[in-house]
């Protein structure tokens, strides 16, 4: 991605004509994201949150050091396949994003334009201790120190690098939140766009996509 | 080794050696003869692997020290190249065309420290850091701690617990 790809622009067709395209217009979601509230008949919505709670896909991007946890959970020792948990390949396809570890400048603009392609309602669990203070790179020139003014984060999950069973503990105070109906991530982050964008803004100096990715 | 050493004293302005190990060598040349040390012994004494190539910020001296590390395989000598640059305007020629991996470590070393190796392919392009405008983050007068609190929200409330201090603390509450 580059400015060059979000200007007009004459494309060719499969079928050789050619016609004019404005990504901004044409490929990118014009409006900022929208509140959505839960439904009024509370039987719907509890039912509607366990589906949700016993169905998490996990966007299967590994961000930092917390990559390596996630890969035994897909043995037949830890397997969190019986919890419901899978890993999807696209965005489009998952509603968790686990950040694990640290991230740095570079990685939190490929991440932010990830979590605003995910289908809601999504969450954000935070690995590890960078996630919460900084952790062991708390003093560096690249990585961030608080993930909940870029992003909104539901769980942290405590550790350096927490082992797996701290990962299917974390998953299941996720589920329990949910089932509460308080996995209220994707309302936050769309009540509070202007300042998460503004975090994401001072740190993302090279800003090369729209402002919402949807 | 010694015999190495003293064919190269012959053919090159060497002005200090260090034996760091019965293997391993450090030398100093100047900037000027420093690529065709690393010439000649790539094609004519065999150290043709290139270990790596990074920089030392000798602040005190107002210096750059690069470090070239060859590795002669069949022998199993080390030899190590140290070229000290001016650190107002650390320029040095590139060595691309004797190991194509050297584009990246100058690629890091002009991003990471500012010195620049012309004629590189690629060297402008940015590494690791998108879009820095600030000084390159590995010379010591850039406080990387400083420029943490400033941008990167910091978490009130870290506290250390160092086992010493405790201990301290304990057994001798009066001091």
């Amino acid at each position: 991605m580059s400015m060059k790809d979000l200007e007009k622009r004459m494309v060719t067709g499969p079928d050789g004509e050619q016609f004019e395209v404005d990504p901004m217009q044409d490929y990118f979601c014009q409006e900022p994201p929208k509140v959505h509230k839960a439904s009024s008949l509370k039987i719907w919505e509890d039912f509607l949150n366990w589906a949700r709670s016993e169905s998490l896909w996990i966007l299967g991007y590994g961000t930092g050091c917390g990559a390596i946890e996630m890969r035994p959970l897909m043995t037949p020792r830890y397997d969190a396949f019986q919890y419901g948990i899978q890993w999807r390949p696209t965005p489009r396809q998952s509603n968790v994003l686990v950040i694990g570890g640290y991230m740095s400048v570079k990685t939190l603009k490929r991440v932010v334009r990830s979590y605003e392609q995910m289908q809601g309602p999504k969450y954000v669990l935070g690995l590890g201790s960078c996630t919460i203070n900084g952790g062991m790179y708390w003093d560096s020139y690249n990585t961030i120190n608080r993930l909940d003014h870029y992003l909104p984060v539901d769980v942290y999950i405590t550790g350096c690098m927490p082992r797996p069973e701290s990962l299917l503990a974390g998953f299941a105070k996720l589920k329990k939140l949910i089932r509460e109906g308080k996995g209220e991530g994707q309302n936050k982050y769309a009540e509070n766009f202007e300042w998460y964008k503004a975090n994401q803004k001072k740190i993302i100096k090279n800003w090369d996509m729209p402002d919402y990715n949807w | 080794m010694k015999a190495l050493l003293k064919d190269l004293k012959k053919r090159f302005e060497i002005s200090k050696v260090v034996q760091q190990r019965p293997d391993e060598v450090f030398v100093t040349v100047k900037k000027d003869d420093a690529v065709a040390l690393i010439t000649h012994l790539k094609t004519q004494e065999g150290f043709t692997h290139l270990v790596l190539l990074t920089a030392v910020d000798w602040i005190e001296d107002g210096k750059f020290q690069l470090t070239y590390l060859l590795n002669n395989n069949s022998d199993k000598q080390d030899i190590g190249i140290r070229v000290m640059l001016d650190r107002q305007d650390p320029v040095m020629e590139s060595i691309h065309h004797l190991w194509k991996q050297a584009v990246t470590y100058q690629r890091e070393l002009k991003e990471m420290f500012g010195i620049d190796f012309p004629n590189s392919p690629r060297i402008d392009e940015p590494f690791i850091l998108e879009g820095w405008k600030d000084i390159p983050p590995y010379r010591r007068d850039f406080d990387t701690k400083q420029y943490s609190e400033d941008t990167y929200f910091p978490r009130p409330g870290r506290e250390t617990h160092d086992p010493s201090e405790y201990m301290k603390k304990k057994l001798y509450p009066e001091e």
